[in-house]
């Protein structure tokens, strides 16, 4: 299937449409929302939260009886809430550090949910609730209306986010100033958690438990790479989102048996990856660049440095030397000379070198200049 | 109790344990949840050694598992020295890439064969006594408690030969590298025994509440305790007491044994939590009222040292001067009646002696500003705490 035909597919049928449509707004929210956690270094909330939401399902299920998706999600929406709530307790109320709460919360949670969802399966006229579907999650079963609440929750959180951004922003970056400034930090802080932990209860039908985390925490932190700026990281990061939500869903839909969840989560991966390495100004390639250049630098001037002894004892500066004066000296080349030509530095005729003006300033300032600049 | 019984609440038993002891040190290195991403990577690490053996059974898969264990810490590490992201979204990237890698190739690969990723990541303990080991026709009793037997064992060993070693690269990893201990060995040594560890009790709890079994007994003996010997100590005991509990809680529920260990362990977790004398809930809440009535009571009498006029030391005249609820004052006012701090004659409010030298004290304190002063002049003078 050609990309074009693809497309057109996207736009004609009804499954594809909506698991695609789903999955770009899944992942521009949780992106978006991902940033926060990931800068307020909640990065595994999503890990936790996801995984304690199962007993609220399956007490969702044993209240109601009902398998409608909505009803299941409100009852892991209150339960993550809980589990959230529950690790903040932990964190303030006692000297156990975040990791260690999330990981309590992570795995208490879900090992109730389990012992009451293999109760219930055991029970004569239980229908079963299918845990892999929660564990994985499944994109197919995605239909309209599910993709319209996440429509709805996105647009929400925009608004919230809009109409709330500086006191989210100072709270992010400085919670005692915030404090101090007379707002109430525990309702921004409640809210913002809020529409995190909705976003991933949203995110358990379509990738599952183990894959929401990724989601949350990937287009984030590739998007970091890329801003010192809240505001554009936090678009960056939706659009990685919804990008990586949509291609996700077009190689998982090319290839037989092969589950969106985790191709989502792969693709996010390549991403995270490429933005490690090649975002120009945290990029692990550009660093390595920059470091090269500065070490060659340096070298220059710690020959420019000795030439500029030499030079020093004689009355006229642009005096000629030979250059195999300078053979014993560590890192003296034909090349490094060249580049100290090109810097006017020095001029070099046939076996013989002389320092510029420039390059006699430059030398006679190299230290002042580095002082001053530090 | 026939032997199938016993048998899976001894294995319970000993898992719980071995997972206790790398877990408390888990905890204390705030690696807790290391575990949760090395119980979901071992995956990939299953998903390969059963594509070259072709056996769920082969001590190749626990090894390779138990690598790809250390991998993901490696991996971690390696993102997390570029600087580029926090350690907390290090773990989170690496072990969802690797934990897909490993459906995807199973949803590619292992259709025609068993290997069931809900077998993986739940498991089922009341399976583990059907699975036996023969030794030449003879029964040596079920695999998994040899295998986990052997494995804490291990653990133990390690622990009493390195026990020193650990205690100081956990508390001072500066400290051990200038005695010439490697902090850099007792990590990856202890990230592969919890690596090891993991892998071998995933088979019979699942990969997920492994991590409850490491992280649940050293957070509770953390709250009870902080000493480190009896921080193994009770978290082992937690975790036998939640395998035998749980073991029979599932039985009369007729639901999963991991499910319900775990349930217990939630249990133990969260009463420790409420009711853990100093580092507990009840106990936190309690000391910060005290405190802080303690600190109203301070500024109290500090107010009284400061005026000698008749209206500021007058009991109706508290409220608007210090602008406090009548309950507040109230209680302040009792608080220092009952330790001597202030006498009342005619609803005027004086310093006694003793209410005189401790206010002075206290100044002393608030000038000088210096650390764990104040509790001790709290306990010389008084009599009743707030």
């Amino acid at each position: 299937m050609s990309i074009a035909e693809y497309i057109q597919l996207v736009f004609t049928d009804y499954t594809l449409r909506t698991i695609t449509l789903g999955t770009a707004i899944l992942g521009a929210t949780s992106g978006a929302l991902g940033s926060f956690a990931v800068l307020r270094k909640q990065s595994l909330l999503g890990d936790a939260i996801s995984h304690a939401a199962l007993p609220g399902i399956v007490i969702a299920f044993m209240l109601t009886g009902s398998k409608d998706s909505h009803v299941l999600l409100s009852g892991a929406l209150i339960c993550g809430l809980i589990g959230t709530f529950w690790i903040r307790g932990i964190i303030t109320k006692t000297h156990l550090k975040s990791d260690t709460a999330m990981g309590l919360v992570l795995s208490l949670f879900f090992g109730f949910g389990m012992l009451l969802l293999t109760y219930i399966q055991k029970q004569p006229d239980a229908t079963q609730a299918g845990l892999d579907k929660y564990l994985f999650g499944q994109a197919a079963t995605l239909v309209q209306s599910d993709v319209f609440i996440m429509i709805g929750v996105t647009v929400v959180s925009l608004i919230v986010l809009f109409l709330f951004w500086k006191e989210f922003k100072v709270m992010l970056f400085d919670p005692d100033y915030t404090q101090t400034l007379g707002f109430n930090t525990r309702f921004i802080d409640t809210l913002i958690t809020f529409f995190i932990v909705l976003t991933i209860i949203l995110g358990l039908q379509t990738v599952g438990v183990v894959l929401m985390s990724a989601m949350l925490l990937a287009p984030a932190a590739a998007a970091r790479q890329w801003t010192n700026k809240l505001s554009a990281m936090l678009i960056i990061a939706g659009a990685i989102g919804a990008f990586t939500g949509v291609i996700g869903t077009a190689i998982s839909a090319q290839h037989d048996n092969l589950s969106t969840g985790p191709v989502i989560v792969l693709v996010a991966s390549v991403f995270v990856l490429f933005s490690f390495i090649f975002s120009p100004g945290r990029g692990v390639l550009f660093k390595e660049i920059r470091m090269r250049r500065n070490r060659n630098d340096l070298k220059l001037q710690k020959i420019l440095q000795v030439m500029y002894d030499i030079a020093k004892t004689h009355r006229d500066i642009s005096h000629p030397h030979t250059i195999r004066m300078l053979n014993n000296f560590q890192g003296i080349s034909k090349r490094s000379l060249q580049k100290m030509e090109a810097k006017h530095w020095i001029k070099v005729q046939g076996s013989e070198w002389a320092l510029t003006d420039i390059g006699f300033e430059t030398a006679e300032n190299l230290y002042n200049q580095d002082i001053g600049h530090e | 109790m026939n032997s199938a019984q016993l048998e899976i609440q001894m294995i319970a038993s000993i898992v719980a344990m071995a997972c206790a002891i790398p877990g408390v040190f888990l905890v204390l290195r705030r690696m807790a949840l290391v575990s949760d991403a090395i119980s979901h990577s071992i995956l990939l690490g299953i998903v390969i050694g059963f594509f070259i053996t072709q056996n769920l059974q082969s001590p190749l898969l626990i090894l390779l598992a138990a690598l790809t264990g250390v991998l993901t810490v490696i991996l971690v590490e390696v993102i997390q020295k570029t600087g580029l992201v926090k350690e907390d979204t290090a773990i989170g990237l690496v072990f969802p890439a690797l934990f897909s890698i490993g459906v995807i190739l199973i949803a590619k690969n292992a259709n025609d064969v068993h290997l069931d990723i809900d077998a993986v990541l739940l498991g089922e303990l009341a399976f583990a006594p059907f699975d036996r080991l023969t030794l030449g026709g003879m029964d040596g009793g079920p695999k998994a408690l040899w295998v986990m037997g052997s494995i804490l064992l291990l653990t133990l060993l390690l622990l009493f030969l390195f026990f020193k070693e650990l205690k100081v690269t956990t508390f001072d990893a500066g400290l051990a590298s200038a005695l010439g201990f490697s902090p850099l060995l007792m990590h990856y040594g202890l990230m592969s025994v919890s690596s090891i560890t993991i892998v071998g009790a995933f088979d019979a709890v699942g990969a997920i509440l492994v991590v409850a079994l490491m992280i649940a007994p050293a957070a509770a003996a953390y709250l009870l305790t902080n000493d480190l010997k009896r921080m193994i100590l009770l978290s082992m005991g937690f975790g036998v007491l939640s395998a035998v509990i749980g073991y029979w809680t599932a039985h009369f529920l007729d639901a999963s044994i991991a499910g319900s260990m775990t349930s217990v362990l939630g249990l133990v977790f969260f009463t420790v939590y409420l009711f853990a004398p100093d580092k507990g809930l009840i106990a936190v809440l309690y000391r910060q009222k005290q405190q802080r009535t303690e600190v109203y009571l301070i500024s109290f009498l500090l107010h009284l040292n400061n005026h000698s006029e008749e209206e500021e030391r007058h009991l109706n005249h508290l409220q608007e001067h210090i602008n406090w609820h009548q309950v507040r004052a109230k209680s302040v006012v009792d608080l220092a009646l009952k330790n001597n701090m202030v006498t009342i004659e005619n609803k005027l409010v004086t310093l006694t002696e003793k209410g005189r030298d401790f206010t002075s004290l206290a100044l002393e304190y608030i000038l000088t500003n210096r650390e764990d002063k104040i509790e001790h002049i709290k306990k010389d003078f008084f009599l009743f705490r707030g």
